[in-house]
């Protein structure tokens, strides 16, 4: 079923922010590439493109993931939700977006889109994380649990005492 | 990166079939995703094996788990019966990467993600396990060697193996379920076991055939006792282990009964302390003991200049950690 003869593109159709997408990509295609160069949606940004800054942040299925690591080829059929996928109808803010205007939680703002995505689908996830004492329990989030969470999303600018001031108003209002 | 075919396989059987020279199985990719765009590997041929295996953790009889290999390690962490019954192996899985990354990588994936020695990553520079024969920039003069092996290295290669994850399975003695080449050969891998030491072929950083496939992991009822992950690294969180220790700890009427120990970021593969657990059986449970058990694996310690830290760090570590656990 293999050899040096199988095509080396694939098409590939997935939701993005709601949107039904088919796209033929070359197979080395990141889901990170596809976003920016093919569908125009430069609000997910490169970094590092290692996995090691979060700027890329995405959506995939609900659960957040370094978009630079994804192949598209491997996501078939996913939904995708991206920064601009965030905010509700009529363009109101997503909450938490929100909460990064009034707690001025950014400074250059290229992370930020990421560290958005990466708060929206931390705040579903629960369960322990590294710094939790019990690991049966739930716990709250606290912002020692907040800057754990979010220690996938680097900062340059260095504005993460108020990116964990915005994510917690929105925890606790 | 160069360019490659794609598919996807629906069963273990589906992937063997695949698999040809020049092949690579795809899991969640947070490693060879990576490695691909440094140019330290070229596959010509990607075969997503997330759908070929379970990603789901199964009740194994007598309160063991069988966890499959496509399991993402955020699901695995989080499951509440490895919480509960193996709190070690749920902090190590929280202690590796990000959320983001926790959420892609897959069980398998972590078992057999590369070093990230910096030479290992580095194209421009030897390497002996990138590229066999070439040399060990690792050991020329001036070398980057904080993160590098103090345990168990060769000639060949000083780098470390950088799983959290397998730190735990090597103290929890897992077994890994693997399928192949030919499908009628399936193997149990005991842990410690499926990675090995460098040697002369550093180029092999596990015991698996190529084509060989993982499937699963398959944890024993939990063991009597405490135990504990306890990891240490440059910065409080989302970086690789400079010493970690995972300790499985009984104590009965102030004598230590059963051990077991293994470290990581110290060796080629996770460290399995079998002199410090043999130093520790018997023994009164109290300070002393634990600083004379690490003393008893750390006599065959030879840093490299520059991480003679990690030997301190480790014999300090180890005691730290059973202390906590008999406290």
């Amino acid at each position: 079923m293999t050899g040096p003869g199988q095509p080396r593109e694939t098409e590939v159709t997935l939701a993005v922010n709601g949107q039904s997408r088919t796209v033929r990509v070359d197979n080395r295609t990141s889901l990170l590439d596809l976003l920016r160069e093919r569908l125009g949606l430069t609000g997910t940004k490169k970094g590092c493109d290692h996995g090691q800054c979060g700027a890329c942040t995405v959506l995939i299925g609900g659960r957040r993931a370094n978009a630079c690591l994804a192949l598209t080829v491997a996501h078939e059929g996913a939904e995708i939700t991206t920064v601009e996928g965030l905010a509700g109808k009529a363009g109101r803010l997503h909450p938490l977006q929100e909460a990064f205007v009034r707690y001025d939680a950014l400074q250059c703002g290229y992370c930020t889109p990421g560290q958005l995505c990466s708060a929206v689908a931390m705040l579903g996830e629960g369960g322990p994380s590294a710094v939790t004492d019990d690991l049966t329990s739930e716990p709250a989030l606290t912002p020692g649990e907040i800057r754990e969470r979010m220690s996938g999303n680097l900062c340059r600018c260095g504005t993460y005492p108020n990116i964990v001031r915005a994510i917690d108003a929105t925890v606790t209002p | 990166m160069r360019s490659f075919a794609y598919s996807r396989a629906a069963d273990p059987a589906d992937a063997l079939d695949a698999f040809r020279r020049d092949s690579a199985y795809l899991g969640g990719g947070t490693n060879l995703v990576d490695l691909m765009r440094l140019g330290v590997t070229a596959p010509d041929n990607l075969i997503d094996v997330t759908g070929a295996t379970s990603g789901q953790v199964d009740e194994r009889p007598g309160g063991g788990l069988l966890i499959g290999a496509a399991v993402r390690n955020a699901d695995l962490a989080a499951d509440r019966r490895v919480r509960e019954r193996y709190p070690m192996l749920a902090r190590a899985v929280l202690d590796g990467a990000s959320g983001q990354v926790r959420n892609m990588a897959t069980v398998a994936g972590n078992l057999l993600q590369r070093t990230r020695c910096p030479y290992f990553q580095d194209v421009g520079v030897a390497c002996n396990k990138r590229s066999p024969g070439s040399g060990c920039q690792a050991l020329a003069p001036g070398a980057e060697t904080v993160n590098l092996a103090i345990l168990g290295q060769s000639e060949a290669c000083v780098a470390t193996h950088p799983s959290d994850m397998a730190v735990a399975l090597t103290a929890l003695g897992a077994t890994i379920h693997t399928c192949g080449p030919a499908a009628s050969e399936d193997r149990r891998i005991p842990m410690p076991g499926l990675h090995r030491l460098p040697g002369a072929s550093p180029e092999r950083d596990t015991v698996l055939a190529p084509g060989e496939l993982v499937t699963a992991v398959e944890l024993p009822p939990p063991p009597p006792g405490r135990s504990t992950y306890r990891k240490v690294r440059e910065r409080a969180s989302f970086a690789f282990a400079l010493v970690s220790v995972a300790a499985i700890l009984e104590v009965a009427e102030g004598t230590v009964t059963s051990c077991r120990l293994a470290l990581g970021g110290v060796a080629h593969a996770p460290w399995r302390c079998h002199r410090a657990e043999q130093a520790l059986a018997g023994q009164p449970a109290t300070a002393g003991s634990y600083a004379r058990a690490a003393e008893a694996e750390l006599a065959a310690a030879r840093p490299l200049p520059g991480n003679e830290y990690k030997v301190t760090l480790a014999r300090n570590l180890m005691p730290a950690v059973l202390e906590e656990l008999s406290a």
